[in-house]
């Protein structure tokens, strides 16, 4: 009797474990149809996120003043080309340098603001990699302070240049 | 005996100098943004040796000595500010 009992348990607690697992399937089955619509939302949302960024590089000193400038067209060109409107442009002019990178002790350093999508940084980076004139690249994503400094800058900037 | 009055006397006075409250000079002065671009003003934040001070001597508020560690850094990058050196000041 006790035996016949058990196995009775046992049935009803199986019947329940099926019905838990099958609960389970169910929500595993409609998980992914939300996630992969949340994932094509998101995408979206990406595709369309504009950033602004802000580059600065050093070219090697041993350029002449136009071939500087001819460098430093090539990059905007190359924003340009991928889709990102430049928004703010300096030319720091030759410098020294507080330690010697590539055994030179000045650059030329220009600077580059530009609002684009987030590719682009892989693609200027490699591009400046592959550019011996190039001695060092910094780039970074401008947060909403740093913008409110560079817009900043760049009216004061302005002001100077019709002043002057 | 004057050690038996109970006042104990030193040679020399202890100078008992106020201590001043240190405060974060961004707090204070609003400024939101650290610029990397002006290695004179981040040199307020180094020692000799171009090494970060620590916020217990200057006194900024954590939030903005992230900020100033972040710039610094980026300073050093390109090369506005020296990694090592000796008399900086």
């Amino acid at each position: 009797m006790t035996l016949l009992s058990d196995s009775g348990l046992y049935e009803s607690t199986a019947i329940i474990f099926s019905q838990i697992l099958l609960s389970i399937k169910e929500l595993l089955v409609s998980l992914p149809r939300f996630n992969k619509n949340q994932v094509l939302i998101t995408k979206k949302l990406t595709n369309s996120m504009l950033n602004h960024y802000e580059t600065v590089f050093i070219l090697t000193p041993v350029l002449s003043d136009v071939q500087a400038k001819e460098a430093v067209e090539k990059y905007k060109a190359i924003l340009t080309e991928n889709g990102a409107t430049i928004t703010n442009e300096e030319n720091w002019g030759l410098r020294k340098l507080q330690y010697p990178i590539q055994k030179k002790s000045s650059g030329f350093y220009s600077l580059l603001q530009f609002d684009a999508e987030s590719t682009i940084i892989a693609t200027l980076e490699t591009q400046f990699r592959r550019d011996e004139r190039v001695l060092r690249f910094l780039s970074f994503r401008l947060d909403k302070y740093a913008y409110e400094y560079a817009e900043k800058r760049k009216s004061v900037k302005s002001k100077e240049v019709k002043e002057n | 005996m004057a050690a038996n009055n109970g006042d104990i006397r030193y040679l020399t006075p202890p100078s008992v100098d106020v201590k001043k409250k240190k405060y974060c000079r961004f707090k204070k002065s609003g400024i939101r943004y650290i610029d990397y671009k002006d290695p004179e003003f981040l040199k307020k934040f180094l020692n000799e040796q171009g090494k970060i001070l620590p916020r217990r001597l200057t006194g900024t508020s954590l939030k903005f000595q992230r900020k100033v560690a972040q710039a610094v850094k980026r300073a050093r990058h390109i090369a506005l500010l020296p990694y090592v050196t000796d008399m900086m000041k």
